[in-house]
């Protein structure tokens, strides 16, 4: 009987993702309400139940895709995957205003260069701090500081050690996992509130997951302007690192 | 009709897509540019038209409304399914750095986006997007 009902989940898996992300945004807003008194946005909530999961999901399965590994909760890998993230992020534009977009335009460019080359460097500095000494490692480690597609990509190109790639996928996940649950928190601090400061946010932060969730958790409305900028910095960042900002750590070291 | 709603955005996630592959391997990276960023301009602009030439109906927009509503479950299933045991054990290394970037990277929002404006067409402009997720 168990192995009927879980064989049911397992085969219509993405009906499954829907359920359980149902209750558990049930669940959040429940405990937002009741607990918080609305202090503490629902769906922040719902995010952290969200990254609770994906740790409990790692340590029983030893996976990289959190809950998802999970056999009957694979779908929500798909539900949550880069595909349907990055389609409903290009829903979020609808009820955007595009000369918002456009007054901010000059600062989220720069905010996007100052973002990538700004990373790199903490990043660097951390890796030289730890010890690395050597131009390809300390740019990788850099590069991860980025995101954790723009540490491997460099990584690869530079013909990194897996060890140092490793670290730098880390380091982009410990960026990317505080800023999803961090930004609610600082947002009033930063003045995270109209549409410049939230591509300016994107464009520094550039983590597209971080960025999207961390919005969500402030503000819906906020998301498209930060979205807009943020999914250009993984590729800027690809850009960069290996080329000019590797030519540089390299005349340093 | 719902779909066709569903068909646009579909449509300029794809073409904003292969122009994010384009630029990427013009630059010479294997990866895509701004892909995404391009199809939310596109999908502003294309459904700003439509809208105001009257040229779409309202359940053609629920179907952009719906995917637009979405957005917060699907993120919530992304986090569930984020590599966070591997964040948590990168080492010494990787968390320290990647909390020192978080909070100074924070520390400069301020300084870019600069002064306040006053923001009258945002708080009007929800009229679309749902208000509340």
């Amino acid at each position: 009987m168990l192995d009927m009902i879980k064989g049911v989940f397992v085969d219509n898996g993405f009906v499954t993702a829907f359920l359980v992300v149902g209750l558990t945004m049930w669940l959040a807003y429940f405990i937002s309400n009741k607990l918080t008194k609305g202090r503490i946005h629902g769906s922040a909530i719902a995010i952290v139940i969200g990254l609770v999961l994906a740790y409990i999901g790692g340590v029983v399965t030893d996976g990289s895709k959190g809950i998802s590994d999970v056999s009957f909760l694979a779908g929500i890998g798909f539900l949550g995957g880069s595909m349907l993230r990055d389609f409903a992020i290009v829903a979020t534009s609808f009820g955007a205003n595009f000369d918002e977009i456009k007054k901010a335009g000059i600062r989220g460019v720069a905010s996007l260069f100052i973002g990538v080359i700004l990373s790199f460097v903490v990043g660097a500095i951390f890796a030289v701090m730890f010890g690395y000494n050597d131009a390809v490692s300390i740019t990788t480690i850099g590069a991860g500081t980025a995101t954790y597609i723009v540490g491997p990509v460099t990584g690869a190109a530079l013909g990194a050690s897996s060890e140092v790639i490793a670290i730098s996928i880390a380091a982009g996940l410990v960026k990317s996992v505080l800023v999803m649950v961090g930004t609610p928190f600082v947002a009033k601090l930063i003045g995270l509130n109209n549409p410049v400061s939230a591509m300016v946010y994107g464009g520094l932060m550039g983590t597209t997951s971080g960025v999207a969730g961390g919005l969500a958790a402030t503000d819906a409305k906020l998301v498209p302007y930060g979205a807009v900028t943020a999914t250009f910095y993984t590729g800027l960042g690809c850009l960069l690192s290996p080329t000019i900002l590797y030519l540089f750590t390299n005349m340093i070291f | 009709m719902v779909i066709y709603g569903v068909a646009i955005l579909a449509g300029c996630f794809l073409v904003g897509t292969i122009a994010g592959e384009i630029i990427g391997s013009l630059m010479g990276i294997d990866s895509n540019v701004g892909g995404v960023g391009i199809a939310m301009l596109l999908l502003i602009v294309f459904v700003d038209k439509l809208v105001k030439s009257g040229k779409i109906t309202k359940p053609s927009l629920d179907g952009l409304s719906f995917w637009n509503q979405m957005y917060i479950p699907v993120v919530i299933a992304m986090a569930a399914s984020q590599n966070v045991l591997g964040a948590l054990t990168g080492g010494p290394l990787a968390i320290i750095a990647g909390i020192a970037v978080v909070l100074i990277s924070w520390a400069c929002v301020p300084l870019l986006s600069g002064k306040k404006t006053a923001d009258s067409s945002f708080n009007n402009s929800a009229l679309r997007g749902e208000a509340d997720a």
